[in-house]
């Protein structure tokens, strides 16, 4: 069996969860096998059935007011319980931070290789063989998983959504835990705002902005692309905008269909967090900017004129 | 109270990756440093420790490698841990060397582990995680803020699209990432004088044991020619966006 991990965002699923499943499909394709679908937490069963659309052949819920948060250690139990009684000998989870959180207590627990952040389905099931990034993206590097039973985390985007409908069962588990020992204060969060790992676009910008007061531009685009908005590393550290927007080797990995890298230079550095976005725009006055190499498009030019310019056309052609 | 962090070398950040043969990494020329997430790591656990009153007694820094990661080791005592422990193996997977730290460390129970969230050449995102469980302590990742105060421990958790403040019970390991500490500690010349009679254990590994084998590498496929649109005609661009390159 493939077990998935299928994370809820207050009850609800989103591509990502959708493209786990689409993945999970494939690999059980390949390995002669089924898919189940785990959720944990509170997702009622309209929601929960839309995992079948994608080739989910069984659906197991698990609902626990212990696991309302995430306790790393917990969910790491009851997703062991599940495999374990599933005989499961894939565990496929996302690369996010939740996926990264579990994965290694999983792979200690079961005794199961993991391999952390890849791409696309085995390339050879004896022995098992896949390809991962390595030196943030600067590498691909062939791994072997010599366990009996095997973890991986998926990048989000990068194996797409893959409709396969299947007849599945939503099985109700009751497992119980512990008493988690992490208690919540307080969450913060933005509203509103499209999140970075989940924009299809991303617009970026960099010191080519020249200062914070002209951000507003970078906004204004995004908003009208319906894209999340993020920020190299020199933008982040100088408090132009927060870290969590600094996207690059030590901020935030993306792979987003479209990145815009407005004022951006593309030190290797910044190239190892965005290379494997879709398609590249940059715009920089310096004509021998490294980011015109990881390009695909690209406008020599001053970002403070090009944006509210790249704005108008973009109304232009939306009408 | 004691604190762990877990350090690992790592080519410098700039570093253009090259490989012989298509199963070594390229070392020349290649300038090693201290993780940069593991880096932040060590500059909080020092905040802390100078915060703490004295509470927080001792910052030990952890590394498996060979010999030749003992500059990086000896940078880390520099900026102010006070000891240091080596265990002389260089790891094939996450899996080994979370087990031969944990092998290292199991009785010493460190009240607190730090640790960067990954590392920058594996990114494997798994040392930190695997080491909780080998230990049987609590754990939370991607940790961008941790506090003490009367032997609680606050903890600033990244979620997608904000931040969960929590509390957590000692012992445990939080993996970190940006904002846990601003600028990683430089190393004054009596830091790196004093570092030298620093204790740095070398420990000889046990139950050896790796669950994957990294073996060829690719490099990425070259990207095809940027194609240049003229600043005069963003519209060219947008066409191109649209029509081509069908991304919006």
């Amino acid at each position: 069996m493939i077990l998935t991990y299928i994370e809820n965002w207050e009850g609800k699923f989103k591509k990502l969860s959708y493209e786990l499943v689409s993945y999970s499909y494939e690999l059980a394709k390949k390995l002669n096998t089924k898919v189940i679908a785990l959720s944990i937490g509170n997702v009622n069963n309209d929601e929960l059935t839309l995992l079948a659309k994608y080739g989910a052949h069984k659906i197991i819920t698990v609902k626990n007011q212990q696991l309302n948060i995430l306790d790393n250690k917990l969910f790491a139990e009851v997703i062991t319980n599940v495999a374990q009684k599933n005989e499961a000998t894939c565990i496929i989870l996302a690369n996010n931070t939740t996926g990264k959180a579990i994965a290694p207590r999983l792979s200690v627990k079961l005794q199961a290789g993991l391999v952390a952040g890849v791409e696309s389905i085995p390339t050879n099931t004896q022995p098992f063989t896949i390809r991962k990034k390595v030196y943030t993206g600067k590498a691909y590097n062939n791994v072997i998983v010599k366990t009996p039973k095997k973890i991986l985390t998926l990048f989000q985007n990068s194996f797409g959504l893959v409709e396969n409908p299947q007849e599945a069962n939503i099985e109700n588990l009751d497992i119980s835990t512990a008493e988690s020992e992490i208690k919540l204060i307080e969450v913060n969060k933005v509203t509103g705002k499209i999140l970075l790992q989940d924009a299809e676009i991303v617009v970026s910008a960099g010191r080519g902005l020249k200062a914070p007061e002209n951000w507003g531009i970078v906004e204004d685009l995004a908003k009208i692309l319906n894209a999340a908005t993020a920020c190299s590393r020199p933008v982040s550290d100088e408090g132009w905008r927060p870290h969590s927007e600094h996207v690059g080797q030590t901020g935030k990995i993306i792979a987003p269909n479209l990145y815009f890298a407005l004022g951006i230079s593309g030190a290797i550095q910044h190239l190892g967090g965005v290379s494997s976005s879709k398609c590249i725009v940059a715009v920089n006055t310096d004509k021998d900017a490294p980011i015109f190499e990881a390009a695909d498009y690209g406008i020599i030019g001053d970002v403070r004129k090009v944006i509210p310019e790249l704005i108008v056309a973009i109304k232009q052609t939306k009408k | 109270m004691k604190i762990l962090v877990c350090i690992s070398n790592v080519p410098d950040t700039t570093t253009k990756i090259k490989f012989v043969n298509d199963y070594e990494l390229d070392k020349t020329g290649i300038q090693w440093i201290i993780n940069p997430w593991d880096e932040l790591a060590l500059t909080r656990a020092l905040e802390l420790k100078e915060a703490s009153a004295g509470a927080i007694k001792k910052i030990t820094v952890i590394n498996v490698g060979a010999a030749e990661t003992e500059p990086t080791i000896r940078k880390a005592l520099a900026v102010g841990a006070d000891d240091a422990i080596r265990v002389n193996i260089i790891a094939k997977d996450a899996y080994q060397t979370a087990k031969q730290i944990a092998e290292a460390v199991k009785d010493e129970n460190y009240d607190l582990i730090l640790t960067g969230v990954e590392s920058s050449d594996s990114n494997g995102m798994a040392v930190g995680e695997m080491l909780a469980e080998l230990l049987n302590i609590n754990s939370a990742a991607s940790i961008s803020g941790i506090n003490f105060d009367k032997s609680l421990f606050t903890i600033k958790r990244e979620i997608d699209g904000g931040t969960e403040l929590l509390t957590i019970k000692t012992p445990f390991l939080a993996t970190v990432q940006k904002g846990i500490a601003i600028n990683p500690r430089i190393p004054a010349m009596r830091g790196i004088m004093q570092a030298r009679t620093k204790p740095l254990k070398v420990v000889e590994p046990k139950n050896i044991y790796n669950y994957v084998e990294y073996t060829d590498y690719e490099l990425p496929k070259p990207k095809g020619k940027c194609k240049m649109i003229a600043a005069d005609n963003v519209t060219e661009l947008v066409n191109l966006l649209h029509n081509e390159a069908k991304v919006i």
